[in-house]
C-alpha cells in the first residue's frame, strides 16, 4: 500500500513539538526492524553459518529435491484452479444482484478464519481410512490422505480466498457501464471478457495470483494433517523444513527454510510492483 | 437461485462453476466434520470437551492471542500512524516489509523465532540475563503470534488514517486545541472500528495458527500446549471422535469471529465510506 504524508502535517511547522514524531519514528522502525527484518536477515544467517558449501549440500540432497517438485506440483494445480474459480466468483458477486449474495461472500471468506488444522481434519473425515469415501478411493487403489491428493485438496481449501477477494471489491468499484455498452452493441460474452473485463481487472488479478501461490507453496498446518509425512513423496518444502529441524539438522533446515525465504522476499517485490502499476493505471484512468 | 435482470451475460456458468467448487471444496467437508460430532453421545461430546486437557489448551489458545492481539493493537496503530503521517528514511521498503507475516511460510517463521528466542538465542540470551524465558514457554506463544498478527492491524488501521477528514483537524487546530487533544477528539474517534476490526482479525488468526506457534512453544499439555496441536495429537492417536468434538468447538468459535469481523467492518464502512 502505498503512503503519503499528509501536507498539512503541523508537527512539520517550526514551533511545534517534535519529540512526539521522533519518538513515534523511532519506536516504528525498531518494531520493524526487531520483529520482521530480524527474523529474515536470520534465516539467510542459519542457512549459511557453516558455509556455502554446506549450504549447497543441504539443497542438492535427493530429498529436498523432491520437497521441491512436490511443491512446485501442488502449486502448479492449486494456483490455476483458484484463480478460475476466483474469476466466476467475483462474476457472478460483483455483475448480479440475487438473493443469498452475502452468505456466499461470507462462505469463500470461511476458509481464512479457520484454523488450517481443522482445513487438514476435514479431509481426513472425508476422505482418510475411518471417513465417508476413504476405505472406496484407497480400494481402487487411490489413497488421498497420505497421498499428494489430499495436500492438494488441503492447499485448495486455505488458499479458496485469494483471488476471489482480491477482485470482487475491486468489480464492484468498478462498476459494469463498459461490458454492458460491449454487450449492447453485439459482443460476444467470450470478446467482451477478453477485452473488456480482463484488462481492467489484471492487476487486481495478479496480485490474488500472486498472495495465492505464496500461501500454496508456504502451506504448513493443512498439509502437516493430510501428508503422513513420507520423505521423497508427500513431503513438501515446509514439511521437509519441521523433519529437518525436527532432526536437529539445524543448518539445513535454515537452508531449505532460506529458499521459502526467498520466495516470501520475491513475492513482497513482485506484489509492491504490481501495486505501483495498479496507482499508475489508476492514475491515468482519472487524467 | 432469483436475481435481477441484467443483460450481462455468464450468470449461469459463473455460479455453476462457483456453488459447484465451494460445495466439493468448503460446504461438503466442513459438513462432514458436523456430522462426525452427532455420531458422539453427549456425554461422549461433554467428556471430550471438558477433559482438563483440552480445558487448558483453550485457556491457552484464547489467553495467547488475546495478549498478542492486545499488543498489536498498540504497536499497529503505531506503525500505521508513522507510515502515514511522519516523513521518514527508506518509507516504501518498511511499508512493503510489513507484510512478511503474509508472505513467509509459517514453518519458517517457528523456527526462525525459535532460534531467536531460544534461551542461547541472539535474543533469548539477552532475556535469560534477565531472568526472562521466551522461547518453550506460553510468552513464547505470544511472540509467534505477535509476529503473525502484526500486518493485520496496520492493513485495516492504514487506508482509514489516510482518508482521515484534514478539515476537522484543521478547525480545531485554528480553534486552539493542543495536538493531544486533536489527537483524542478528532483524530482518534473515527479510528476505533478499524483498530477493532485489526484487533479482531489479529486474534482469529491467532486462535488457529499452528505453524508459526509449535517450533517455539515448548508443547507442554496443560502449560504451553495450543489447540490445533491438541488436535493433530489425538489424530496421531486415532482418537477420531475427540480430534472431531474439538474441531467442531474450534469451528463455532471461527464462525463466530467471522460474525463478529463482519459487524465491524460493516461500522467501519458506516463511519467512514471506506474498506
Amino acid at each position: 500500500m502505498h503512503t503519503q504524508t499528509l501536507a498539512l502535517d503541523r508537527l512539520d511547522q517550526p514551533g511545534a513539538r517534535q519529540w512526539p514524531r521522533y519518538i513515534l519514528t523511532g519506536l516504528a522502525i525498531f518494531i520493524i526492524g526487531l520483529f520482521l527484518l530480524l527474523p529474515l536477515a536470520a534465516v539467510l544467517i542459519e542457512a549459511f553459518s557453516e558455509g556455502w558449501d554446506l549450504y549447497v549440500q543441504a539443497i542438492n540432497d535427493r530429498y529436498t529435491w523432491e520437497a521441491i517438485k512436490l511443491t512446485l506440483l501442488v502449486a502448479a494445480v492449486v494456483v490455476p484452479l483458484n484463480t478460475v474459480f476466483g474469476i466466476a466468483a467475483a462474476w457472478m458477486i460483483a455483475r448480479f444482484q440475487f438473493t443469498g449474495r452475502g452468505a456466499l461472500t461470507t462462505l469463500i471468506d470461511l476458509p481464512f478464519s479457520i484454523s488450517p488444522v481443522i482445513a487438514g481434519l476435514i479431509f481426513v473425515l472425508v476422505f482418510g481410512a475411518h471417513g465417508w469415501f476413504g476405505s472406496w478411493f484407497a480400494e481402487q487403489g487411490f489413497p488421498i490422505i497420505f497421498a499428494v491428493p489430499g495436500i492438494i485438496l488441503a492447499t485448495l481449501f486455505v488458499t479458496v480466498p485469494f483471488v476471489a477477494r482480491e477482485l470482487i471489491p475491486l468489480m464492484q468499484e468498478q462498476g459494469s457501464e463498459e461490458e454492458e455498452a460491449a454487450i449492447a452493441l453485439g459482443a460476444g460474452s467470450w470478446t467482451m471478457f477478453w477485452k473488456i473485463t480482463l484488462p481492467k481487472i489484471k492487476w487486481g488479478l495478479l496480485y490474488g495470483i500472486i498472495l495465492c501461490n505464496a500461501r500454496a507453496m508456504g502451506e504448513f498446518g493443512a498439509v502437516s494433517v493430510v501428508s503422513g509425512h513420507i520423505r521423497g513423496q508427500t513431503n513438501t518444502l515446509p514439511l521437509h523444513v519441521e523433519i529437518l529441524y525436527n532432526e536437529y539438522n539445524f543448518t539445513a533446515a535454515f537452508a531449505v527454510a532460506s529458499l521459502l525465504a526467498g520466495l516470501a522476499i520475491l513475492t513482497l517485490v513482485l506484489k509492491s510492483l504490481v501495486e505501483w502499476q495498479q496507482a499508475r493505471s489508476l492514475e491515468r484512468a482519472t487524467q | 437461485m432469483k436475481r435481477s435482470f441484467s443483460i450481462l451475460p455468464g450468470f449461469r456458468l459463473a455460479s455453476g462453476i462457483t456453488l459447484f467448487y465451494l460445495s466439493l471444496l468448503v460446504l461438503i467437508p466442513l459438513c462432514a466434520l458436523v456430522w462426525k460430532t452427532t455420531e458422539l453421545s453427549l456425554e461422549e461430546l461433554v467428556a471430550t470437551l471438558t477433559n482438563s486437557r483440552v480445558l487448558a489448551s483453550f485457556r491457552v489458545s484464547i489467553l495467547t492471542a488475546l495478549a498478542a492481539a492486545l499488543i498489536n493493537l498498540f504497536l499497529g496503530f503505531v506503525i500505521a500512524w508513522v507510515l502515514v503521517r511522519y516523513p521518514m528514511p527508506f518509507k516504501r521498503l518498511f511499508d512493503a516489509v510489513i507484510d512478511l507475516p503474509f508472505a513467509l511460510p509459517t514453518a519458517v517463521a517457528g523456527i526462525v523465532l525459535a532460534a531467536l528466542y531460544a534461551p542461547d538465542g541472539w535474543i533469548g540470551s539477552f532475556f535469560t540475563e534477565l531472568g526472562i524465558r521466551i522461547a518453550y514457554t506460553p510468552l513464547g506463544i505470544v511472540v509467534a503470534l505477535m509476529f503473525i498478527g502484526l500486518p493485520f492491524v496496520v492493513r485495516t488501521v492504514e487506508p482509514v488514517l489516510q482518508d482521515l477528514d484534514s478539515q476537522l483537524e484543521e478547525a480545531a487546530q485554528s480553534l486552539g486545541a493542543s495536538p493531544w487533544t486533536i489527537f483524542r477528539r478528532v483524530l482518534f474517534p473515527p479510528l476505533i472500528p478499524a483498530l477493532l476490526t485489526g484487533f479482531a482479525l489479529a486474534f482469529a488468526r491467532g486462535l488457529g495458527e499452528y505453524g508459526s506457534v509449535i517450533f517455539i512453544a515448548g508443547n507442554m499439555p496443560m502449560v504451553s500446549e495450543i489447540v490445533p496441536l491438541l488436535i493433530i495429537t489425538k489424530l496421531e492417536q486415532y482418537d477420531y471422535a475427540g480430534a472431531t468434538a474439538i474441531g467442531l468447538m474450534m469451528l463455532v468459535v471461527a464462525f463466530i469471529m467471522l460474525l463478529v469481523i463482519n459487524m465491524l467492518q460493516a461500522w467501519t464502512r458506516k463511519r467512514t465510506g471506506k474498506l
